[in-house]
């Protein structure tokens, strides 16, 4: 199970909307910070900003490749982020579809009266 | 109407938000009938095989289900407040106690223009507690690939920040 700090670090990161579009881009390949920086039109200080929150993260990384320095996608800190999320909202979402039906059928018996105010 | 909305408010919470097409006394009585209650709470492949709901202050409840494997998980609690139609607060303890604990559960339901919205906020004893829902039948019984996913968690790599 991943530490609470590393999840801290996660959700941190992730609560920031430039920092989502960043990772939905490097979602489709590495890219250099230079690269990052023409689609969002923030300047390369603000980007690398970013990145480096994203990389305190673990949800990035970067190398070394001659000149340039690609920024990659880290997959597993987002699974762990979302893992015990997903199961709550699993649970409520299928909890929720039957009470909708549930109260559908409810509503159906009862005749609808107007509310005393 | 309000999709379902998960949020975090603190480090020991957990917040669901959602709204229906029903007024507010259905929705709360879905949630303290057991007769109602059995009906929809949990995954349609897992069954009660007690729901029990004493709807005072002070009253018992206990629910058991089961799996479709046939594993059977209980949980039970205490009525702290209770009142028709707007609110429930209680206790939440699970036999397996994977919560490291007992938790607080409180149901705020408003009624709308017709809407009503049931916010569901869980205080658990800490945040491994709140984290530890993964860990538990309930997860594997809906599938979740849990298993899949802690074999990756065992090659996690070590922490960057000593890079």
């Amino acid at each position: 199970m991943p530490s609470s700090s590393q999840l801290d670090l996660t959700f941190a990161a992730l609560a920031d909307p430039t920092r989502r579009a960043i990772l939905a881009r490097l979602a489709q390949g590495d890219a250099t910070v230079n690269e990052l920086v023409e689609p969002f039109a923030m300047s390369q200080p603000a980007i690398s900003k970013h990145l480096k929150v994203l990389e305190a993260a673990g949800l990035v990384s970067r190398r070394q490749e001659a000149q340039r320095r690609p920024v990659h996608i880290e997959a597993l800190p987002l699974a762990d982020a979302v893992g015990w999320l997903e199961t709550y909202r699993k649970f409520w979402e299928h909890s929720y579809q039957r009470l909708d039906g549930l109260l559908a059928e409810l509503q159906s018996f009862t005749p609808k009266t107007d509310k005393q105010n | 109407m309000q999709p379902l909305s998960i949020t975090l408010p603190s480090d020991r919470e957990i917040r669901i938000t959602r709204s229906f097409a029903a007024p507010a006394e259905l929705v709360f009585d879905c949630w303290t009938i057991p007769a109602l209650i059995r009906r929809w709470l949990g995954p349609a492949d897992w069954v009660f095989v007690t729901c029990e709901f004493d709807p005072r202050v002070g009253g018992r409840w206990r629910f058991v289900t089961r799996g479709p494997d046939g594993f059977e998980m209980g949980s039970s609690g205490e009525v702290l407040e209770i009142a028709r139609p707007g609110w429930i607060k209680m206790t939440e303890l699970y036999d397996m106690d994977w919560t490291g604990g007992q938790t607080i559960v409180t149901n705020t339901i408003t009624e709308q223009g017709g809407v009503t919205t049931s916010v569901v906020t869980v205080l658990y004893a800490n945040q491994e507690a709140r984290e530890g829902a993964r860990a538990t039948p309930m997860a594997e019984g809906m599938e979740m690939g849990f298993k899949r996913l802690d074999e990756l968690l065992e090659h996690r790599p070590t922490d960057r920040l000593t890079d």
